[in-house]
């Protein structure tokens, strides 16, 4: 038998769907505690903090409704999207959310629970993973369509065209795309990092710098980022100048299905890494 | 997975964390029925069970349960329960769910898990307090409620690691009870104690540790009869036991006998308990004493312990 048929065989022998109902009951069972948690407030925070300043915005600036201030504001939300939400926002709140799927654990000493049930290991990294994914994608999501729509329901008619009539649906498709992408992205970074790290801090901090110093970095390493990819897909650029360059990627542009597979490849392998990781880790709080 | 084999079986098992020795060279092969592990703070006990269960990785060797690898969760757990010392929990979590979940977790549907967790709870008698957070438990009940965790899906291997902390008297003999139960239902049911007297008296076997070293392990009166050099102490009750006495001051392996206060026994030690125990039959059937009752008085697992490890047990 060849190995292309060896292999056909193995895969359906394995109990994917036991794999499949274990993952979504771990994910369940680790939502009630994230998203639903009171903990989570600073997620909330760092999700609906611009909401909040652009709903204020489309109050007190309410009478400036031409179309040159609808440019304006399309910069602004392209700003507060590539430089808030996808550099700072999603960014730290992936931190926090996936660093604490199995530190948290850790830290409350009752990780070794998951380790006593008859559930492979890769299949709880994977559980955990989408918990964390659709707590941040929900949260993050929201908010982002928040924003849109706060952002031009305020210029009335002028607003509802730019959105049905002009380029605006394809703006808000690309932004919820990125939103998306930036989710599992970071967070398959962070759940990778802290299973090699014990303190989310230090994973953090690299990956910040890395993100930050990526743009100099050969074309080849240069795939290797998250916001390389993100970059290529938002719908409006960023001028690169001044502070803003310190938070900008400048990257040889790359086509929007390079860009999507190209993270979703860089996710799968921080999740395999994870996977591997997984498997060789030990229940050892004392030493934590 | 070799089903056949309802051993678990530590094969030279070492574990070092770090320059830290957890245990060292361990061989034990053991049975079905209760199994003590016995032995000070930091003896190796919960190293030995974490090993048993995957938690933590042996440095050397290899661990087999049931014939199954301990790298094997999706198998190992369907058939080992672990009832772990961590008096945590996941947070929020009520005494109804942290039973429920895992079982879910096991493939079950809604109604046989719930089945399932109420039967558990209802053996550790903890139906009344089950849909409370767990957290406001008192000591004892967050003792039972891991307990009926561990149990909730019939296993057949529980790993019990101090179980009976923090438990009252009543809850204590409950829970004794229990676990002779499970043992007599052919289950291995693997205890840490350091209460001696109580994991004396429903042990099958002891595994002895000191240092992260196996010092002793078998039958409780086996393990006695090994040690050698202090000789065993046996209490005769008789109606005559000074003459008995001087009886057994004539044989060279008897070290010590002494009168008991009520003047009603005598108390021999002796290198050599076969020996004695054939001049008692002979004394016996020359009616030169009426024997009442003859007793080993330190075979049991506080007496080992001291002759073995030169400790009372007391901070095990």
């Amino acid at each position: 038998m060849s190995a292309v048929a060896n292999a056909q065989t193995w895969v359906k022998e394995q109990p994917w769907r036991m794999w499949t109902n274990q993952a979504l009951t771990i994910a369940r069972i680790d939502l009630r505690r994230g998203l639903f948690s009171r903990r989570a407030w600073w997620v909330y925070l760092l999700a609906f903090a611009p909401v909040a300043l652009i709903g204020a915005h489309a109050l007190v600036d309410s009478a400036q409704r031409t179309g040159g201030y609808l440019q304006e504001d399309t910069n602004v939300l392209a700003g507060i999207f590539q430089i808030y939400y996808m550099r700072l926002g999603i960014f730290f709140a992936c931190m926090g959310i996936f660093t604490w799927l199995f530190r948290g654990e850790v830290a409350e000493k009752s990780l070794h629970y998951q380790f006593l049930v008859p559930v492979r290991r890769e299949v709880l990294v994977i559980g955990k993973f989408l918990s964390g994914a659709f707590t941040s994608f929900v949260l993050f999501e929201i908010a982002v369509f928040s924003c849109f729509v706060l952002m031009y329901t305020h210029f009335g008619p002028l607003g509802s065209a730019f959105i049905f009539d002009g380029p605006g649906m394809r703006h808000l498709g690309l932004y919820l795309l990125v939103t998306a992408l930036a989710c599992v992205g970071y967070g398959a970074v962070f759940l990778a990092l802290s299973l090699v790290f014990r303190n989310p801090i230090i994973p953090g901090l690299l990956v910040m710098a890395w993100e930050a110093i990526n743009p100099i970095m050969p074309a080849l390493l240069q795939k290797l980022s998250v916001a390389f990819y993100l970059r290529n897909l938002c719908p409006v650029q960023l001028p690169v100048e001044g502070l803003l360059a310190l938070f900008t990627v400048v990257a040889t542009p790359v086509p929007a299905v390079v860009a999507v597979v190209g993270l979703l490849c860089v996710t799968a392998a921080m999740i395999v890494f994870a996977c591997m990781r997984i498997r060789k880790f030990e229940i050892t709080y004392s030493t934590e | 997975m070799n089903t056949t084999d309802n051993r678990i079986v530590f094969e030279n098992v070492s574990k070092f964390y770090g320059e830290v020795l957890g245990v060292n060279r361990v061989n034990l092969a053991l049975d079905p029925g209760i199994t003590s592990l016995v032995g000070p703070n930091g003896s190796g006990k919960t190293t030995l069970m974490n090993l048993m269960t995957g938690l933590i990785r042996p440095s050397r060797g290899s661990i087999r349960v049931l014939g199954m690898t301990v790298d094997d969760p999706e198998h190992l757990f369907r058939a080992v329960g672990y009832c772990t010392q961590f008096d945590s929990f996941p947070r929020g979590v009520t005494g109804y769910e942290f039973i429920y979940w895992p079982l879910r977790l096991h493939g079950l549907d809604h109604t046989r898990a719930d089945q399932m967790t109420k039967e558990a709870i209802d053996r550790v008698g903890m139906m009344s307090a089950a849909g409370r957070k767990v957290a406001g438990y008192s000591k004892g009940m967050r003792q039972r409620i891991r307990l009926a965790q561990a149990i909730s899906h019939h296993p057949t291997v529980v790993v019990l690691d101090e179980p009976l902390n923090g438990l009252d008297p009543m809850a204590r003999a409950e829970t004794i009870a229990l676990f002779q139960a499970l043992g007599q239902h052919g289950m291995h049911v693997i205890i840490s104690s350091h209460i001696l007297e109580e994991v004396d008296r429903i042990s099958d076997r002891v595994v002895l540790m000191s240092n992260g070293y196996v010092v002793a392990e078998g039958q409780i009166h086996d393990v006695r009869r090994e040690v050698k050099d202090h000789p065993m102490q046996i209490l005769v009750r008789c109606s005559n036991p000074s003459k008995l006495a001087s009886q057994v001051f004539a044989l060279d392996h008897v070290v010590e006998a002494k009168i008991n206060n009520d003047g009603q026994g005598l108390l021999v030690r002796t290198r050599d308990a076969e020996q004695f125990y054939l001049l008692l039959n002979r004394v016996v059937s020359q009616g030169v004493v009426d024997v009442e009752a003859v007793a080993p008085a330190d075979d049991d697992v506080n007496s080992i312990y001291q002759y073995l490890i030169g400790s009372d047990g007391s901070n095990a």
